[in-house]
């Protein structure tokens, strides 16, 4: 390098593409960045050189799309660019070197980080992750050499076993207990399988992870190959993530060019190779056995066990599945070893979890937190408390399989048994929030509607019970609720809970009972009064216009796509009942709160 | 269609027998399965046409019908829907003339689907036109990308 070269600035920007930030434009950002770079530096003698980096999600979607400028010690992040503001900040920050002060950051950036404590996403959203060089720069591929090198595979287990780490799939099964029972199970053949088909509606967590930081991922399963004596593993992805499909397929062509997977990894005799799986959709196939049975190519239905699939898995043979989150941890925990990850989190919940915080608050996004964070602090701190300070009302985790838990519980750890106890899960680590203005009744109509489509159809108990419950739940939102009905959801889900084959039917209805339980009162008054307090259940709503307060300016003529509203300009509108669809447009649109909801 | 068909078996058998990488690269190459196909198949491979027809219906990505030629999916994921994903979705509706969700309008130029998540959930309520993602979408808004599709679409046919 030559003096003139050594004395040039290194200034790197960083533009976030995961989807969230493409779907705001990050490409276009990019191209701007690329465009404006060009325009300026042709002709202008820079004294800095500029790099480009794709970056992966680094959590905080609802600023997307976020851009870092990196110079030298200092970074500083933009929030909200555009294309046209890139040009902006080449111009100001990366020439003139005055940041442009109304698109950076603000604090509720920092807020939204100050109580995460980030492993697996530290890596996402500063590495490049189209790049093996960038995670090896990191410490990428060192567990794998380590124990290669080092430690015989009882060694591995017993490490894994030590740190605690439960699966993060959702049932929370101590991983290293399930890699032992697959070691000790015969068989020269086994393999290892990363579920990568998070299936749960509002979550992302396992999708972010392999567009963010795909190596992670890959040297994970070659370790817990290595552990249990497999040669070839399987990640089960869903076709409906292209983005990250594409990622993992790049990672895997860049691991193989470089020595990373094959044979003899490394001159240790260990060898192991991966293959992908597409899933065509299916959320049942998330359950283990119904998932082997996807890969072998048949209707992902699940069957009973014994025997697990740690004995009999995929084609027969000993198999070892895991989920992206579990298999991204372990590189961390042999890295940094047992003691440090299991010093992190609460008694019987090690290490930290992923969550895909959404719904109704400020800052919804990806975070990381340590296990026995409070719910609280989550929704409040990290989240930056509910869109429009409108009034919590319920936190829903753990997706279909899991449950809402209302605002006096919201001092509850966040680990499996503390959510558990309150009548709800981790699970895949969905977090939406809800405010005021959702019915829980809806809810829980929702993940029934949802269950009820996904049940593959096997037992009876959840092909029927959840259409039962689902016609129930429907009769009560549409004003045609039973006295009694309420007793007769709790039977069902009972039954339901006690006598289905697997976990979908098993879970099925803990978002009716722990809505029952926290929010009884909501379906009383669907069923007794025919009205739904949070004004959200259709059939039970009627619109009209309150004479007084209408100024007749017409808004709502034009924004209801039904035509029921009549009207002369200046004087109060008219709704006609009988053509209102009760879409709800015109009370949207009404600048003068003149439509009145009942 | 015989000769796509022909070189689809020839990589299933290098594929060790999978029906559904069978079926995902007939999709992939004629937008949806036709009977025909899976007759054809069955023939060859001597697999029941019903094993087909049982993993076709199985899973949500495979379509026995052709699909239109923009697809309008609507993003009815929890976090969509707690934000109106379902209010889109009935505008979709009312805009496309459709009574349900799978229905493609008579003249093939939309279908209307709603997905169940498509893990974008902290830009909700999103919707995918041809897969690619609006993020915080409106009804109004998603009227307007339908009406804006709709007049490219008859300026071309002109």
């Amino acid at each position: 390098m030559n003096q003139s070269e050594e004395n040039k600035k290194k200034v790197i920007v960083r533009v976030c593409i995961g989807t969230g930030g493409l779907a705001a434009g990050g490409k276009e950002v990019i191209e701007a960045f690329k465009k404006a770079i060009a325009d300026f530096c042709v002709d202008i003698d820079l004294d800095f050189t500029c790099h480009y980096q794709k970056v992966g999600c680094r959590g905080f979607c609802a600023r997307d799309v976020l851009v870092d400028v990196v110079d030298g010690d200092t970074s500083v992040t933009y929030q909200g660019i555009k294309p046209d503001i890139a040009k902006r900040i080449v111009e100001e920050h990366l020439i003139k070197g005055e940041p442009v002060k109304e698109w950076l950051i603000d604090d509720s950036y920092h807020a939204f980080h100050a109580k995460q404590l980030k492993i697996l996403l530290k890596d996402c959203g500063t590495i490049d992750p189209e790049d093996i060089h960038a995670y090896v720069k990191v410490g990428g591929y060192d567990a794998i050499k380590k124990i290669l090198s080092s430690m015989i595979p009882e060694d591995v287990i017993a490490e894994i076993k030590a740190s605690g780490i439960r699966g993060r799939g959702g049932a929370g099964f101590p991983t290293g207990v399930k890699w032992e029972a697959c070691r000790k199970a015969p068989g020269d053949v086994k393999y290892i399988v990363c579920n990568a088909d998070e299936g749960d509606p509002g979550a992302f967590m396992d999708r972010s992870i392999i567009e963010g930081n795909p190596h992670s991922v890959i040297e994970g399963m070659m370790i817990a190959a290595y552990a249990v004596g497999s040669n070839l593993g399987y990640v089960y992805i869903r076709a409906e993530y292209p983005a990250a499909v594409d990622r993992l397929k790049l990672a895997m062509a860049q691991a193989h060019e470089m020595g990373y997977l094959g044979n003899n990894l490394f001159g240790s005799g260990f060898s192991f190779d991966l293959r992908i799986k597409l899933g065509a959709g299916a959320f049942v196939c998330g359950e283990e056995t119904a998932l082997i049975a996807s890969i072998e190519g048949e209707r992902g239905m699940p069957r009973a066990k014994p025997p697990f699939p740690v004995q009999k898995g995929l084609w027969g043979k000993p198999t070892v599945i895991n989920n992206v989150e579990t298999l991204s941890n372990i590189p961390y925990i042999i890295r940094n070893g047992a003691a440090w990850y299991s010093s992190i989190g609460t008694e019987k919940s090690k290490g930290t979890k992923v969550f895909a915080l959404t719904g109704k608050v400020k800052n919804t996004g990806l975070i990381e937190v340590p296990m026995g964070i409070r719910l609280g602090e989550i929704i409040y701190d990290i989240g930056g408390g509910i869109i429009g300070d409108k009034k919590f009302k319920a936190v829903q985790t753990g997706g279909p399989s899991g449950g809402c838990i209302p605002a006096e519980l919201l001092d509850t750890p966040v680990d499996y048994e503390s959510l558990g106890r309150v009548g709800s899960i981790i699970g895949s680590g969905g977090m939406v929030v809800l405010d005021e203005t959702n019915c829980m009744v809806n809810i829980a109509k929702f993940f029934l509607e949802f269950t009820q489509a996904e049940s593959c159809g096997k037992c009876v108990p959840c092909r029927i019970g959840t259409k039962r419950l689902l016609e129930i739940l429907d009769r009560i939102t549409k004003g045609l609720g039973r006295e009694g009905d309420i007793e007769l959801l709790e039977g069902l889900c009972a039954g339901v809970k006690s006598a289905s084959l697997c976990g979908l039917g098993q879970t099925a209805p803990n978002p009716i009972l722990s809505t029952l339980k926290y929010f009884r009162s909501e379906y009383e008054t669907h069923i007794r009064e025919k009205k739904c307090p949070a004004k959200v259940c259709k059939d039970l709503l009627t619109y009209s216009i309150i004479d007084a307060a209408c100024t007749g300016c017409g808004a709502c003529k034009r924004a209801c796509p039904a035509g029921a509203i009549s009207g002369e300009k200046k004087k109060p509108h008219r709704i006609d009942p009988e053509m209102c669809i009760k879409c709800g447009a015109c009370f949207d649109t009404c600048k003068f709160a003149s439509v009145d909801r009942e | 269609m015989s000769e796509i068909l022909d070189d689809i078996i020839a990589r299933y058998r290098e594929k060790d027998g999978n029906v559904i990488f069978l079926l995902q690269e007939t999709q992939e190459a004629l937008g949806y399965i036709p009977e025909e196909a899976v007759g054809y198949f069955s023939k060859k491979l001597e697999i029941p046409s019903s094993r087909f027809f049982g993993v076709v219906t199985f899973y949500s990505q495979f379509h026995l019908k052709p699909r239109g030629k923009n697809i309008i999916s609507v993003c009815c994921g929890t976090a969509c829907h707690v934000k109106g994903g379902s209010k889109i979705a009935d505008r979709v509706l009312r805009d496309l003339a459709l009574s349900a969700e799978g229905e493609t309008t008579e003249d093939g130029k939309f279908t209307f689907e709603i997905v169940r998540c498509v893990g974008a959930c902290s830009i909700a309520p999103v919707v995918l036109v041809n897969n690619r993602a609006y993020a915080e979408m409106s009804a109004d808004g998603t009227s307007k990308i339908l009406r804006e599709i709709k007049k490219k679409e008859s300026d071309e046919s002109k």
